[in-house]
């Protein structure tokens, strides 16, 4: 992401670069300046800072994203009450307006940080890094950030996140990987929440939203589950043990350069 | 809307390099887009006049150049272009492909006004 490496010029843009250094005159007489830079470059920095602070500690950073009530804090809920003797753990959340997700993780006795958005549709970087100064990472296994509900807002911008964790609940339809293709292309995992209502909604076909992934050249896995019944929540649970597993090793081995996905993903 | 807090990064950037360049105003800015970046650009260009008021980008135009969007197939080897919800090969149709352009979010460059004066004062001498 800097201006100086190149790492943004693709086969798409290439022509866009000006032959003949950075400042050059135009006929209107103006002075063209070349920058060739993203426009989230700020967002970016920050980011890799955030992602920096987890990397230190070994402990994984997982966005949650999905539509509005797509079951993201019952998910947390619920994998509190599995794994919260086994594992420390922490909760970032975002909300345009409420403190609501906040007290129910905290109703079970792990900590969680508010951010409370304002008109701001997604979280960004530098509220995640706000946060974070409220929270001592030292002996947590894994930070888990509840992103706004939104399909779209939020697939723009990096956290620091290590994975993204992109839930689709079967009331919304499986065509939704088609139509907000930017989401879930970034998902490092698929989740089909509420999956006890699939008898009721059987017009939701797990293959059709897998076969949508796939067409979206995205290899996640994708696993079914219902937060409310239990079912399916061991391949989640096991999931996060290998990522909480692979985060630690990596703060053993600091020269280990860790392949983090960003939202983004890079070219 | 997620496209005003991008435009006002994209503000800060030119404030930021038309400072460093002593420019009075911006006269136009570049920007390449790609299709998978998360961006609309009619939303962008309806969010430019209220994130630049009162900048020096005030009033300078917005250029958008959609850049394509491209996948490399790890089957058969070829680039084609694609759609953004249908990101397998065009020519074989395997979904094991690699973006090669389509998610870029970039200023490319950008056209600033300096000190008319010394540009009349060039023309004069000429
Ligand atoms: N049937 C069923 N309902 C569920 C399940 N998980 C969540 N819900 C319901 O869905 C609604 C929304 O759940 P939340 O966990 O608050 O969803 P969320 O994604 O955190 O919502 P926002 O943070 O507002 O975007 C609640 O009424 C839950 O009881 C599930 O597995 N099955
Ligand atoms: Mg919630
Ligand atoms: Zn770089
Ligand atoms: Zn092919």
């Amino acid at each position: 992401m800097c201006d100086t490496c190149g790492c943004n010029v693709t086969h798409g843009n290439a022509h866009l670069l000006q032959p003949g250094g950075k400042l050059s005159r135009t006929e209107g007489g103006h002075d063209a300046v070349s920058v060739l830079r993203g426009l989230l470059h700020e967002n970016d920095h920050a980011a890799g800072h955030n992602r920096h602070h987890f990397d230190q500690h070994g402990v994984l950073a997982v966005n949650l994203m999905s539509a509005p009530g797509a079951g993201k804090t019952c998910l947390l809920e619920s994998t509190i009450a599995a794994l919260g003797n086994e594992l420390s753990m922490a909760v970032i959340e975002g909300d345009l307006e409420t403190e609501n997700d906040a007290r129910r993780i905290r109703a079970r006795g792990v900590e969680a940080i508010q951010i409370t958005t304002g008109s701001a549709c997604h979280l960004d970087a530098h509220m995640v890094h706000d946060a974070l100064h409220h929270l001592d990472l030292a002996g947590l296994d894994v930070v888990f950030i509840e992103n706004v509900g939104n399909l779209v807002c939020p697939a723009s911008f990096d956290l620091g996140q290590h994975r993204n964790v992109v839930l689709l609940s079967v009331p919304e339809g499986d065509d939704k990987p088609a139509k907000y293709p930017v989401m879930f292309r970034a998902a490092d995992l698929m989740l089909l929440s509420k999956c006890d209502l699939l008898p009721v909604l059987d017009d939701f076909k797990p293959e059709a939203a897998r076969r949508h992934l796939r067409n979206l050249a995205n290899p996640a896995p994708l696993f079914e589950l219902s937060a409310r019944s239990g079912a399916g929540m061991e391949h989640w649970l096991e999931w996060l043990r290998r990522e909480i597993a692979a985060a630690r090793q990596a703060t053993v081995v600091p020269d280990d350069v860790r392949t983090a996905t960003s939202v983004r993903p890079t070219p | 809307m997620h496209e005003l807090s991008i435009c006002q990064a994209l503000i800060n950037q030119v404030e930021a390099i038309a400072s460093e360049q002593a420019a009075q105003s911006v006269a136009v800015i570049r920007l390449g887009i790609g299709p998978l970046s998360g961006v609309e650009t009619q939303l962008l260009q309806q969010a430019y006049p209220i994130a630049s008021a009162g900048s020096v980008a005030e009033g300078a135009e917005l250029v958008i150049d959609n850049l394509p969007l491209q996948v490399s197939c790890e089957h058969c080897g070829r680039t084609t272009e694609v759609l953004p919800n249908r990101l397998v090969c065009a020519a074989c149709g395997d979904w094991h492909t690699r973006l090669v352009s389509g998610d870029e979010l970039l200023l490319t460059s950008i056209e600033l006004v300096r000190d008319e004066q010394a540009i009349i004062e060039d023309v004069r001498t000429h």
